[in-house]
């Protein structure tokens, strides 16, 4: 049986050519598109104490602002001001006083333009 | 004798807050239309399209002045697999010139022109205004506590379109058990795009625009995806079952940008920078979710009364939160004009919304939420679909192209769905839809 040239079996062997990747973004781009007029109070309130003994911790994936952070002792750091408002974390979380939650001041809080 | 700072308050100046007040002042009664964002509109977002075709009577000739982004003139519905897309696609040019049927619209320039509309009938707009909680008399509401110094403001009724999470509906007690499998959150990037590019991609010309409704390509996650055109944006996004969102590894953002990349999509949205991120979270079971919508001196309107229609083929929102504003402000017309601002004097709002496709449709529909949310819907069917598609279209020479029943029930038991399964679906699905 006759063979391909060395070239082409080393090119072959090399395996297919890259194909472009998506370009990778960070969430705090994506979310630096958004406009936020934060305000001093915060609107929710994390109960940290009643967190450290959940073992599902739904809030951190379902969050789509990404503001449940797990902390290395095993807590959760969470921040309000990126907040969209819109209810998730409080809608997914089953631990009874662990999440507070209302609407900033009025006037405050995410604005939304081209959504 | 209590002193009354305003006829009605109506919470939330959005689609159904605009148009109840609309209705109220022209009825010449004293508004007030609060709003908790610093412009209506400001904290609303939604998938991207409206039918506004409610709104003929109450805003005639509306197309003309309305600020729409594109007319849909072309639908599509897509179901993904990982590597295949089936779609249905519709176009009819009938839709791009009036009375039109869908547009893509922002909601911040949707509402706040609605609510633009009710200030020109009189009605008093007040933004960056929360409402805080209700003011009741012998348990009668008689107005809401605000955030502004001194803000308590009395009023004969009280409105509630204080949206899907409704503070104000929970305290008057309309809510039953708040239920994570009743929600989903929708995400959602506006993609900028040159207009040139946008027609080309979707082929559609001038202020025509393309709707496409996705089932399946949402990482395995309940829910679906949608991609609209606006005039120089795209918005592209995902709706997600809230329990099954929390169940798994994946963050929102990451179920859209996979979205983004499948092969079916891709082509479509790449490339554009993300002007805005959103979110928010849907009331998407419909009738089984919706809560009591009078009380005495309390009505509840929109998505604050789980207004959504989520039922796959139609997934509609802001025609019946303006609906059901209308109604909600016909009832307080009548309440007031009685002198009963009680359930009794207000329960011409829920005739009304029995009388007209607000609840006829929801009705009707009332199954779909779950069907088109179900694991079989959501997981097997588009593969079974998408593979009998893949089969009967594949030219397998020397093989003998094979018959569509025989196709049919293969994919079906590959796909893993059993017999009973498909009647009892099909014949769901017909009861449903048919």
């Amino acid at each position: 049986m006759s063979k391909i040239s060395d070239r082409w079996a080393s090119i072959a062997a090399a395996g297919t050519k890259e194909t472009e990747q998506w370009p990778t973004r960070s969430f705090e781009d994506l979310i630096g598109s958004t406009r936020f007029d934060v305000h001093e109070r915060a609107h929710i309130v994390v109960d940290d104490t009643v967190c450290r003994d959940c073992p599902s911790r739904e809030c951190i994936v379902a969050c789509p602002a990404k503001l449940f952070v797990p902390t290395s002792d095993g807590g959760i750091l969470f921040n309000y001001e990126q907040c969209f408002e819109c209810g998730t974390c409080y809608l997914v979380c089953n631990k009874e006083g662990a999440i507070s939650w209302s609407y900033p001041e009025g006037g405050h809080g995410v604005v939304f333009k081209r959504s | 004798m209590t002193e009354f700072d305003v006829d009605v308050v109506v919470v939330g100046a959005g689609p159904a807050g605009a148009t109840a007040a609309t209705v109220l002042a022209r009825a010449g009664h004293s508004v007030i239309l609060l709003e908790r964002g610093p412009f209506p509109g400001s904290k609303n977002m939604y998938g991207g399209v409206v039918y506004p075709r409610i709104l003929d009577q109450l805003h005639p000739q509306w197309w003309e002045e309305a600020p729409v982004q594109r007319w849909i003139t072309r639908r599509s519905t897509m179901v993904l697999t990982d590597d295949q897309a089936v779609s249905v696609d519709f176009r009819s040019q009938k839709w791009g010139s009036a009375p039109y049927n869908g547009a893509t619209a922002f909601r911040p320039d949707w509402d706040h022109w609605l609510a633009s509309k009710a200030e020109a009938d009189g009605a008093t707009l007040v933004c960056s205004t929360t409402a805080t909680g209700l003011l009741r008399e012998n348990g009668q509401v008689v107005g809401v506590t605000t955030d502004r110094p001194d803000g308590d403001l009395r009023a004969r009724v009280v409105i509630a379109c204080d949206g899907v999470n409704s503070f104000l509906a929970k305290e008057a007690g309309m809510y039953g058990e708040v239920d994570a499998a009743n929600y989903t959150v929708g995400v959602k990037e506006t993609i900028a795009l040159p207009k040139e590019v946008i027609d080309e991609r979707f082929g559609v010309r001038g202020r025509d625009g393309m709707d496409i409704e996705v089932l399946g390509g949402t990482s395995g996650v309940n829910g679906g995806g949608f991609v609209y055109t606006n005039l120089d944006t795209l918005a592209v996004g995902c709706v997600l079952k809230l329990p099954k969102l929390a169940a798994q590894e994946l963050r929102p953002e990451e179920i859209i940008e996979r979205f983004k990349q499948h092969p079916g999509i891709a082509p479509l949205v790449e490339g554009g920078e993300v002007q805005e991120y959103s979110a928010h979270v849907i009331p998407e079971a419909g009738l089984s979710m919706m809560p009591q919508m009078t009380g005495d001196g309390i009505l509840i309107a929109g998505d604050a009364a789980a207004m959504c229609l989520a039922a796959g083929l139609w997934l509609e929102g802001v025609n019946f939160a303006m609906a059901s504003g209308i109604y909600a402000g016909e009832a307080a017309v009548e309440a007031l004009a009685s002198g009963d601002a009680s359930a009794k004097g207000l329960a011409g709002y829920e005739r009304r919304l029995n009388d007209t496709f607000v609840l006829r449709d929801h009705k009707r529909l009332h199954r779909a939420p779950e069907i088109v949310l179900s694991d079989r819907v959501q997981h097997l069917y588009p593969q079974m679909i998408a593979n009998s598609v893949e089969r009967m279209f594949r030219v397998d020479n020397p093989t003998p192209k094979p018959g569509l029943i025989r196709v049919l029930n293969q994919e079906r038991k590959r796909a893993g769905l059993k017999v009973r399964h498909v009647v009892r679906d099909t014949l769901e699905g017909l009861r449903t839809f048919g």
